[in-house]
């Protein structure tokens, strides 16, 4: 049978890059898609480049319409890349049928198969792969413990809840042993509290099985705890790549700084720079370090952007980076909001954790902003 | 009990009642009183004398009858069972590919005897047949006719397969390749015993409509190619006896049956 060969092939190239290491399972290299041609094509996927190693949880971080479900179709085989090379162990699976390619998808509707048993189900790329009886039925149960649903074995996919379907289709996607599993927006059906389980069992099988995980999400929040390594995708094109830490710590780019978590921005002039970070004067007149994203020396007009917790509200006249006025204070229990407008014009905002020592500020008072050594970026545009 | 009424209930509108009595009269009295009459023990078909079974008895004892059943059943089963197949790939080669060319054309091609007044696709079979037998002096007797209702049978056939197709998630299709079934698998596995209902569907139609198709078949039939319908038509040219009446009842009691018989395993297959 084809396919058991190709997996075959597959385990054996495992066995190559292991002794070679640090060697990419996935690799996406130049990759674009276009829909459709002439006057209304449409560009989806541009110029991708993404290398996914082994075990790891990389997730594809975007709006709608960003292109993360028309990569991961590519990396299924639905759908073909327009031009680029997509390698799986160094082979080049760009036009390989989906299923030739050791690759599994949980999908986002899970798509169980209605006229089957979870069992069946479960057992469906086994069968297909054409593996004894015996070895199907005892995989079968295995995955059903996994993922703790052995006693739904017999039940009609139709009969269990939203979160055990979901339970089933990554019992379906992982039984066959995959060399990568793929996650279409898993979690977007379930309730909140269901979400919430799923994410922290997710990251157990991700564990145990020790297979690599590609999880496409449009929810910032699910992919910062859930991720090795995120890329941030807009218009069919890969904005940043990086752990969870630098996609929030360090966002290159306004859209990254802007998608994920509460930002501000604040418009500069480089004046300088001092032991690799950069000088930037402020429209206000205050003059800020900020860190520069790798490879660049960005000269003239910058914005650069501070996140609201990694700066201080601080009584007038205390040394501070700049001052303002209190627009507005949301209180939030474990944190206060506080907007302040400052002498420049900018809104600034300050995230603030209350702590019994922590002072408060009425709307209307004038306050110095201290914001933290290395907080503020420079951004690439 | 929260629930939201619709802002017109139509229920509540005055002459709902009497309209629907008149529309369930018009429908369904006719065929009542043809099955009351068909249990009248006199001989004249609208002058009731008695309570009987005798005119059944007689149908079953009528050679004529039993011969139109034999060639109704032979052109129906045939018909439905060549035409629910071509319908079947018709309808998965225009669903499951790749749009293309003349792909609405094609659509259109198929479902337009639907639109063609029924004695005009009558006559031309005729032709055709006469045409081909002179030609060519082939004549299949009643393979004519088997052709003739495989033909006109393919919309009705195709109609409820391909809504089914339509229905059903192309997600099903991608998991079932994305779990290693190549094409034929995925067909043979998924695709196909998820269509069964739409196929029952789509069989039961084309039956019926074989089952009592006249105006094609009374002109294409040859001589011994009596169907019931045109077995039935003789029977009311003649003076009339509640033979007739038994014998509609029959033929009724067959489509209801499966009808019935179709919408239970469409049921029980969901």
């Amino acid at each position: 049978m084809d396919s058991a060969i190709v997996s075959r092939e597959m385990t054996e190239a495992l066995g190559v890059t292991a002794e070679v290491g640090g060697k990419s399972v996935i690799s996406i290299r130049d990759v674009s898609k276009i829909f459709g041609a002439g006057e209304t094509a449409v560009t989806a996927l541009d110029h991708v480049a993404i290398d996914i190693g082994q075990n790891e949880f990389f997730t594809l971080l975007g709006p709608s319409g960003c292109g993360k479900t028309t990569l991961l179709r590519l990396i299924a085989g639905f759908d073909y890349p327009t031009s680029g090379e997509l390698r799986l162990f160094g082979e080049d699976i760009a036009r390989l049928p989906p299923y030739k390619r050791p690759i599994n998808t949980v999908f986002q509707n899970y798509a169980l198969f209605p006229h089957m048993t979870v069992g069946q189900n479960v057992g469906f790329g086994l069968e297909m792969l054409g593996r004894p009886k015996a070895e199907v039925a005892a995989r079968v149960d295995e995955m059903l413990r996994l993922v703790r649903m052995e006693s739904l074995k017999n039940r009609r996919t139709s009969e269990i809840s939203g979160g055990q379907q979901q339970r089933v289709a990554l019992a379906r996607a992982l039984a066959p042993q995959p060399k990568v599993l793929l996650l279409d927006e898993p979690l977007s059906a379930l309730d909140y509290k269901l979400r919430k389980e799923m994410q922290i069992e997710l990251k157990r099988l991700q564990h145990e099985t020790g297979i690599t995980f590609i999880f496409v999400t449009h929810d910032q929040e699910e992919a910062l705890t859930m991720s090795d390594r995120i890329a941030v995708m807009s218009g069919g094109r890969v904005l940043q790549i990086g752990t969870a830490h630098e996609i929030y710590d360090k966002p290159t780019e306004r859209f990254v700084a802007n998608f994920i978590g509460e930002t501000n921005f604040l418009e500069g002039e480089v004046a300088g720079e001092v032991n690799g970070a950069l000088e930037v004067r402020l429209t206000s007149g205050a003059t800020l370090s900020a860190g520069k994203p790798e490879g660049l020396t960005p000269e003239g007009r910058v914005t650069i952007v501070i996140r609201p917790e990694h700066a201080q509200v601080v009584a007038d006249g205390t040394a501070s980076s700049f001052a303002g006025k209190i627009s507005n204070v949301v209180y939030f229990g474990t944190d206060t909001h506080y907007y302040v407008t400052l002498d420049s014009g900018d809104e600034f905002m300050v995230r603030q954790q209350n702590s019994r020592r922590a002072l408060e500020f009425a709307i209307g008072t004038r306050v110095g902003i201290r914001v933290d050594e290395e907080a503020a970026r420079v951004l690439r545009d | 009990m929260a629930r939201t009424r619709p802002p017109v209930d139509t229920k509540q509108q005055p002459g709902f009642a009497t309209m629907a009595a008149i529309c369930l009269v018009l429908l369904y009295g006719p065929i009542l009183v043809l099955m009351v009459f068909s249990l009248n023990s006199g001989k004249i078909v609208m002058h009731w004398e008695g309570v009987s079974l005798h005119w059944y008895a007689v149908a079953f004892q009528d050679a004529d009858f039993h011969s139109a059943a034999k060639n109704t059943m032979i052109i129906a089963v045939t018909a439905t069972v060549v035409s629910t197949a071509a319908a079947t790939l018709a309808a998965i080669g225009m669903t499951r590919v790749r749009p293309w060319k003349g792909l609405t054309a094609a659509f259109m091609v198929i479902n337009l005897p639907l639109m063609v007044p029924e004695i005009v696709t009558a006559v031309a079979t005729l032709s055709f047949f006469a045409l081909i037998a002179g030609a060519f002096g082939i004549n299949l007797g009643i393979g004519n006719l088997i052709i003739a209702h495989t033909v006109f049978c393919i919309p009705f056939a195709y109609m409820p397969i391909r809504a089914r197709l339509e229905d059903m998630d192309l997600t099903l299709d991608h998991a079932a390749a994305d779990l290693y079934a190549p094409p034929w698998k995925t067909f043979r596995r998924i695709t196909l015993p998820l269509l069964v209902p739409g196929i029952m569907s789509g069989a039961a139609l084309a039956f019926i409509v074989s089952f009592d198709d006249f105006t094609i078949t009374q002109l294409v039939a040859g001589p011994g190619q009596t169907t019931l319908p045109l077995f039935i038509w003789n029977q009311i040219r003649r003076p009339m006896t509640p033979e007739v009446n038994a014998i509609s009842t029959i033929l009724l009691s067959v489509s209801i049956l499966l009808v019935a018989v179709s919408f239970l395993i469409t049921r029980r297959r969901r």
